[in-house]
């Protein structure tokens, strides 16, 4: 095997399920499907002490298909080791499972994440936006939402007459 | 020595109008309504280098039903444009509004999805401040100029209309 212990590791357990890896100046790199993420992820956290998710976003690549692509970086407080993990996410099924069961910090990442890029998390307790209103429409951040599309905010009494 | 000394039982004629709007162009009661980096200026405009007190303007009220002058200081964007308005409607006449720094003013370079593109699409705006961030100076003039309009004034007018 040319990778590193980690990325070795999570393919030696998971040999299916794993697209590709790559390290670059200690940043280990995993990319799997998106149906083995409650697996790998459960896998990462109970046997390999990954205790903190540090981050979890995502990336619109149109047109590129699958189009999207979510990314959670992984940290082990014990270890001081950290792994990034990605999974493609296809535009037909944007939906993956929510990490919310494991990391309950993942809560407000995956609703920012579903708020900008419409990502749809499966199991999340409370999926709502959290940076935009409940009136907005669309999901900015995609590539396809018009660079120039405002939304003026007309509920919540704000009495807005422009546009 | 008071002022009974020098007078006596004496009395002065003035006009409704310069008496009030004397009394409230030097003791504006700002809201300080601070939401981005533009905050920085406002402070220093605040300290004593730039001494807004010389202008009797001094004192910030956090209380919109104790304020005169709503200044917007910074970035407005869609999520918070009902509380900017709410802010507004609280505040007794008379009353103006500052657009402090060009996101106030126009929604600056932020012309995406989030921002409103200008404040004066929620609040009406009395005077506008460029600059990113404006210098104190420039806030000095701006209250100036506010000044120059409340004494322009009158107590007939109907400002909210």
């Amino acid at each position: 095997m040319t990778g590193t212990y980690l990325t070795d590791a999570v393919k030696e357990r998971f040999p299916e399920d794993v697209l590709g890896t790559h390290a670059f100046r200690g940043d280990d790199t995993v990319v799997i499907r998106k149906e083995a993420l409650p697996a790998v992820a459960a896998f990462l956290k109970d046997q390999l002490g990954f205790d903190m998710l540090m981050d979890l976003t995502a990336v619109d690549y149109l047109p590129r298909e699958p189009r999207f692509e979510l990314v959670c970086h992984l940290y082990s407080t014990g270890r001081n080791v950290r792994l990034r993990l990605k999974c493609p996410v296809p535009a037909g099924d944007a939906s993956v499972a929510s990490l919310t069961p494991l990391w309950p910090g993942a809560g407000w990442f995956e609703r920012e994440a579903w708020d900008m890029f419409g990502l749809d998390f499966k199991g999340h307790p409370d999926l709502r936006r959290l940076l935009m209103y409940e009136s907005f429409e669309g999901h900015p951040l995609r590539k396809d939402y018009p660079i120039d599309r405002h939304q003026p905010r007309r509920d919540d009494g704000a009495g807005r007459t422009d546009r | 020595m008071g002022l009974e000394t020098a007078f006596g039982h004496s009395y002065l004629t003035t006009r409704l109008d310069e008496a009030v709007n004397w009394a409230r162009k030097y003791s504006f009661f700002q809201y300080p309504f601070v939401t981005a980096c533009c905050g920085m200026e406002f402070m220093s405009t605040f300290a004593s280098t730039y001494d807004i007190a010389r202008f009797g303007a001094e004192y910030p009220r956090f209380s919109p039903r104790q304020a005169d002058v709503l200044f917007v200081v910074g970035t407005v964007n869609e999520k918070l444009a009902p509380v900017l308005r709410r802010v507004y409607d609280q505040m007794c006449e008379p009353k103006w509004v500052v657009a402090f720094g060009v996101c106030a003013t126009s929604g600056g370079f932020y012309d995406n999805y989030a921002v409103v593109q200008g404040i004066d699409r929620i609040v009406p705006v009395d005077i506008y401040i460029p600059g990113c961030p404006p210098r104190p100076e420039a806030v000095l003039d701006a209250l100036m100029e506010l000044q120059r309009r409340v004494d322009r004034e009158s107590v007939l007018d109907r400002r909210n209309k």
